[in-house]
């Protein structure tokens, strides 16, 4: 097994803000939203990062994209390094999270265009998969519909069509199922199980048990910035299902949810 | 290099298909500024000028002989005064039915003759009126001209010739370089505040610049890629205010000068002026794009950016002062400022084209500096994720 994606000793501490503190209701300068995590992925499987709001997953999968730089640690990602090379790791990743928006003034069709021009593809190889995924999720009837007018989760389609118009081979999916309808979610998972059988490595991030049981491969527990548990999903569930397995293990290193 | 072109495609694409934007950017400034300064023009003519065709009606008591003739060239009405007392005609003054009263006493010419004693003419006139107010300035003209030609010891411009020998040109130059050096900084810098604030912080704001920052496109492209396609937008919206201005200017001042026009200008002249407005649209949208780039969302921005409106409007009053004399070298190297030197210098033509291309040059390195320094800011998180 080739490892994909290697992640040693990350961390990321913020300032908070007045305001930020006032939300978290914390007299604190400082929060440590990643304490230290190293974990690897496999090529050609799906790694699920497991843990409650709050618990640094997206702040993780952030670092991995190097839209923001560790305070420690480093990840090599397809051997590049996410501090020295972040260009080269960016053109070998799709990443897709909520924070990431389109611009409302364009259509579906521009937009796709545009990215496909910022990652160099090539024209013909553009438009035919351009099809294919409009069609994939039947955003084709949209394709020319201000993105402003288009319903939240056909937006999240859109956003996710777009982060994988270079076809990249690892794909970074922070909470890909978050705020879609039933249907669309399962458009979203079946399209993740798609791109694993044809040789993809997917990482992503969630907080549904039902998501990760049914699509990961490996799952890496993170609980308050740190990385409590990273194996096998079965070896983890042990026979157990996984929401009694994580709320056992949620005990042993919390010491009880209402503490 | 493509992903330079690919940015600035977008963002032309953005701002020339919005047709509401073009029209607040692009068209209503140069309509707008035409319309107020030819507005204003027509206003003031108005207000200052006479009618051409009115005959002023004047009431003149004991003409001498010897002004009959002066007073037939002027073009005006002498009205039968052998039924209008001087008091009545007062009176018809202050009510502007009369232009103007002129009472030589009866003894003048004797008066004249003998050389006994200065005689006293009275003229009346009502300075509200126009009419009134330009014949007695005829009349008191006509009437010192005569009293010169009694002393007789010698003459001063009485040929009826052309004596203001100021061309056209000099005109337009003295009022083009006052006006426009200052409005033309001000239509470029309102020009990129239009846009720039919309394009960096709207972007960040709405967080549409993070899904650009996950691409492996290099920061500097996309700095690049912004400041040239801003630039375009603004240098549209600066050349439509100065079309507007160029064109209704002589008819701002049309009332007062004669022959002022814009076309006393060599092609040279102006694609001059075109590189120094090129130059100066790029130094300025640098500059508040990464005002923009600092602030968190366009609200912000144009909050930021108006103290800067005030700095720039300063150095653009400053043409007023410049008294027309050579520039040491070292002032074209003062960025802004280098600007209002060159757009005087072209206006007035009194440039020494070796000192517009130092200020060309040193606005394209500072522009080059400003554009490394967003790119430092479009890679730093602490920047582009500030909230
Ligand atoms: N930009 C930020 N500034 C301050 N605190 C942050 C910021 N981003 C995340 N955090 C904090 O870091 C912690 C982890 O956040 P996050 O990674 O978003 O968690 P998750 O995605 O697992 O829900 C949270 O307490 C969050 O409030
Ligand atoms: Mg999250």
């Amino acid at each position: 097994m080739k490892t994909i994606l290697h992640v040693e000793g990350l961390k990321k501490t913020f300032k908070l803000s007045k305001k930020q503190q006032k939300i978290e209701k914390t007299k604190q300068k400082l929060k440590v939203a990643v304490n230290g995590i190293s974990f690897d992925a496999y090529e050609g499987e799906i790694f699920g990062l497991l843990g409650p709001n709050g618990a640094g997953k997206t702040t993780t999968l952030r670092m991995l994209s190097t839209l923001i730089k560790p305070d420690e640690g480093d990840a090599l990602v397809d051997g590049f390094s996410i501090v020295k090379q972040p260009e080269e790791v960016r053109a070998r990743i799709g990443f897709l999270t909520s924070e990431l928006k389109l611009e409302d003034y364009f259509t579906p069709n521009y937009l796709y265009d545009f990215f496909s021009d910022l990652h160099n593809v090539p024209k013909d190889v553009r438009d035919e998969r351009k099809k294919e995924l409009f069609e994939r999720f039947e955003i084709d009837k949209f394709a020319e519909v201000k993105v402003a007018n288009l319903s939240t989760g056909m937006k999240q389609k859109v956003s996710l069509v777009i982060s994988i118009v270079h076809d990249p081979d690892i794909i970074i999916f922070d909470e890909p199922t978050n705020g879609l309808d039933i249907l669309t979610a399962k458009v979203v998972t079946d399209f993740l199980i798609e791109l694993k059988n044809s040789g993809k490595s997917i990482i992503v991030s969630t907080h549904i048990f039902s998501l990760v049981e049914k699509i990961c491969d490996r799952v890496g527990i993170i609980i308050d910035g740190k990385l409590v548990v990273c194996e096998k999903l079965d070896t983890f569930l042990n026979g157990m299902n996984l929401e009694d397995r994580f709320f056992q293990l949620y005990e042993e290193t919390v010491g009880g949810l209402h503490e | 290099m493509n992903k330079i072109l690919a940015i600035v495609k977008k963002e032309l694409f953005r701002f020339l298909t919005d047709k509401k934007l073009m029209l607040t950017t692009v068209l209503l400034p140069g309509l707008m500024i035409y319309g107020i300064y030819s507005f204003m023009g027509d206003g003031m003519a108005n207000m200052l000028g006479t009618d051409e065709d009115y005959k002023p009606i004047v009431a003149v008591y004991n003409l001498p002989e010897d002004l009959n003739t002066r007073f037939k060239l002027l073009y005006m009405e002498q009205t039968d005064v052998s039924n209008l007392s001087l008091d009545k005609a007062k009176e018809e003054i202050a009510a502007q039915t009369l232009d103007l009263v002129v009472y030589f006493p009866e003894d003048f010419s004797k008066k004249i003759e003998e050389k006994s004693g200065l005689p006293e003419i009275e003229i009346y006139y009502n300075s509200v009126n126009n009419e009134s107010a330009k014949i007695y300035q005829f009349v008191a003209n006509t009437l010192t001209t005569y009293e010169d030609s009694l002393a007789n010891a010698f003459t001063m411009n009485s040929k009826g010739e052309t004596y203001d020998l100021a061309s056209d040109e000099d005109m337009s130059a003295m009022i083009y370089s006052m006006m426009l050096p200052m409005l033309l900084l001000m239509f470029v810098y309102s020009g990129c505040i239009s846009v720039a604030p919309e394009s960096i912080a709207g972007e960040k704001e709405r967080g549409t610049i993070a899904t650009l920052l996950v691409t492996p496109m290099k920061r500097s492209d996309l700095a690049l890629g912004k400041v040239i396609s801003l630039s375009v937008v603004a240098l549209m919206s600066g050349v439509s205010s100065f079309l507007g201005t160029m064109l209704s200017l002589p008819k701002l001042m049309g009332s007062e000068i004669e022959g002022m026009s814009a076309a006393v200008y060599s092609m040279m002249d102006y694609f001059l002026l075109f590189l120094i407005v090129i130059s100066a649209v790029l130094l300025l949208t640098a500059v508040i794009s990464i005002i923009s780039a600092w602030t968190s969302s366009v609200k912000e921005a144009s909050t930021a950016v108006s103290p800067l409106m005030i700095v720039v409007m300063l150095i653009g009053v400053s043409s007023m002062m410049l008294t027309g004399e050579r520039m040491s070298t070292l002032f074209y190297l003062i960025p802004v400022y280098n600007l209002v030197l060159c757009m005087n210098g072209i206006f007035s033509f009194s440039y020494e084209l070796s000192q517009i291309f130092v200020a060309l040059g040193m606005n394209l390195v500072v522009t080059a500096i400003l554009v490394v320094i967003l790119t430092k800011m479009f890679n730093s998180e602490k920047i582009m994720f500030s909230k």
